[in-house]
């Protein structure tokens, strides 16, 4: 096999794995962020505490009531995104006429809380998640071992953010979230009930959270601080793709995971810090984002 | 800078005489307990509600009076503290030398990621903070100086001016209340000076003031700098007063707790944060013993802050008593 800069082709290649699956929860929860942003203009800071929460659905399930991964996978986003509309209706709904700092303050709070209690409860020791038995086991390419389910997070997660992609640029419903982003007010003249649309915005934003913390499940022990380191890197990922373009979240999310992975292999020190840095030379060159559209 | 001008129009409207009789009294009076407490609760209790109260203050002075809210003031609160207790520890400076140089950091940090965080502005701007702000928890964590998991521990109180021993608490307590008490009377003037007057018109409205001439970028840099020299202040002297720099001050959670302080107290007052810090420090001494409710019942005062009270406790008094405190 071939030697790139004296880095043996399996650590690159495990690394580079690595960043991707970081990558892909970066995409995925920045997602969810552009999502709600787009339509409700708030940047939801309990984002990282739902990607817990979505964890921590699927251990309860498993532990309480025996059900399995693939079901907690579709079942813990819907709880969460309960939890998402329950929230949106009592609390973010009587936000929206005052300025867009007042819903980061609140979801600050609400992170607070959900936190502070799993932590109450739980402990800060992690609880282990099985992976399940079919994505158990991996397969060996050669040049490195590829584990069965961390490529199958990365084929989920690219199905989910394309599907959401597809969704909002390419069909019906779609149409009209971009349309209610754009002008609420003269699209619920046109009869569609924005702020139902809004909320169920809000609930799906925060669902993917949910998938992204249940396919975390397995790969990181459930824990309740989990999300909270990881939701202000994506924060910084967020800053650098601009969250005016759904596919410019999904494709920065990606590429810094990756651009992390590969710093592990050729500056450990750097890799924590990384991001940010790229941050601050974004800020310096197109403080707008990537992909933005001013703001 | 043409700004001089433009400046005394808008100077007469709060610059009248002085400071009001009522925030006269206010601060006497605040001097004046401030002097007996040490006397009634433990002392170190008591600056340790000052220094947050000085670092709430200088988060207001940003937040209530410049419009900006920054999660990330941890980083010049903790920032400060690592330095200030390196420089009494290792290079055996006296008290008030290790506060200035970390003050002196506290400020070069605040121009570093001040001149990049204003690029960007309302909830950016927010995102932009914390992410420099973790930046900085990272160094704490890896960097030589800083300890680690373990910060600077058992730093040496050492004498005033090489003078007066501070191993005592009522010493030190009369130290901390002059730089805290000082502090935030400077940051009265900024807020009433005429600087103080071109804030709040770029806050109300950023592109009036910008069509009236003012080079806003400047001034908003120049508020995030002060900002962060008063919190570095703030983070130096409580590492002075527990001897002890610690990831915790630097954490995302402290740059929480001060943003809660300033709601809690109600921002853009004077007095607000100095409730606000009080508060809260009271309320963590004395639920300390339940752990993780701590941090849910300070997500709940947000929640509720924010929901119900967006004026803060300050802020209701001041709407009574139909007087700015």
């Amino acid at each position: 096999m071939f030697e790139l800069l004296g880095i043996p082709p399996q650590v690159l290649m495990g690394q580079l794995l690595l960043g991707l699956i970081n990558g892909s929860f970066y995409a995925v929860l920045s997602l969810g962020l552009a999502v709600i942003f787009g339509l409700l203009n708030i940047i939801n800071f309990s984002h990282g505490a739902q990607y817990m929460l979505g964890g921590f659905v699927a251990w309860m399930l498993l532990t309480y009531f025996g059900i399995g991964y693939w079901w907690a996978l579709i079942l813990a986003p819907l709880v969460v995104g309960a939890t998402g509309l329950v929230l949106e209706r009592l609390a973010l709904s009587k936000l929206y006429h005052l300025d867009h700092l007042y819903g980061l303050l609140l979801t600050f709070g609400v992170a607070l809380i959900i936190q502070g209690l799993f932590r109450n409860y739980y402990g800060i020791s992690g609880q282990p998640y099985q992976i399940p038995e079919i994505l158990s086991g991996g397969q060996n390419l050669g040049f490195m071992f590829l584990p069965n389910y961390r490529a199958w997070v990365v084929v989920a997660s690219v199905i989910v953010c394309f599907g959401t992609w597809f969704m909002i640029e390419k069909t019906r419903l779609g149409a009209y979230l971009r349309a209610a982003t754009e002008n609420p007010v003269l699209v619920g003249a046109f009869g569609i009930n924005v702020p139902r649309m809004i909320m169920l915005t809000y609930a799906f934003g925060v669902g993917l959270a949910g998938f992204a913390g249940v396919l975390a499940a397995p790969i990181y022990s459930v824990n309740p601080n989990m999300g909270a380191d990881l939701i202000i890197v994506v924060f910084a990922v967020v800053v650098i793709g601009g969250m005016g373009s759904i596919m410019g979240a999904i494709l920065t999310g990606y590429g810094l995971g990756v651009i992390e992975g590969l710093t592990r292999v050729f500056y450990p020190e750097g890799s924590a810090v990384v991001i940010f840095v790229i941050m601050a030379i974004v800020l310096m060159i197109k403080p707008e984002g990537l992909f933005g559209r001013g703001a | 800078m043409a700004m001089a001008d433009n400046t005394s129009d808008l100077a007469p409207i709060s610059q009248s005489v002085g400071m009001p009789m009522l925030h006269k009294v206010i601060f006497v009076a605040l001097l004046a307990v401030l002097t007996v407490l040490p006397f009634l609760v433990y002392p170190v209790f008591a600056m340790k509600v000052m220094c947050f109260a000085l670092f709430a203050a200088a988060f207001n002075l940003l937040l209530g009076f410049g419009g900006l809210l920054s999660f990330g003031h941890a980083a010049y609160f903790g920032g400060a503290s690592y330095v200030a207790a390196h420089a009494a520890k290792v290079w055996g400076f006296t008290p008030e030398l290790a506060v200035l140089t970390g003050t002196a950091a506290a400020a070069v940090l605040g121009l570093l990621i001040g001149a990049l965080a204003i690029r960007r502005q309302g909830i950016y701007f927010a995102m932009v903070t914390l992410a420099f702000a973790q930046m900085v928890y990272f160094f704490a964590l890896q960097a030589e100086f800083t300890g680690g998991e373990d910060g600077i521990q058992s730093v040496p109180r050492g004498d005033l001016f090489g003078l007066i021993s501070l191993q005592d608490n009522i010493a030190l307590y009369f130290f901390v209340l002059a730089v805290t008490f000082g502090g935030i009377l400077f940051l009265y003037r900024i807020v009433h000076s005429p600087f103080g007057q071109v804030l709040k018109a770029i806050r109300e409205n950023e592109p009036r003031a910008v069509s009236l001439g003012y080079q806003v970028n400047r001034y908003k840099l120049l508020v995030f700098v002060l900002s962060a020299t008063f919190a570095g202040l703030a983070g130096a002297t409580k590492s002075q007063v527990f001897q002890l720099a610690s990831l915790t001050d630097v954490h995302w959670s402290m740059s929480g707790e001060v943003v809660l302080m300033t709601l809690l107290g109600g921002m853009g007052t004077i007095f607000g944060p100095l409730v606000g810090a009080a508060v809260i420090v009271t309320m963590q001494n004395y639920l300390a013993t339940l752990g993780a409710w701590v941090t849910i019942i300070q997500g709940v005062i947000f929640v509720l802050g924010v929901l119900l009270f967006r004026e803060g406790i300050v802020g209701v008094l001041a709407r009574w008593l139909k007087r700015p405190l």
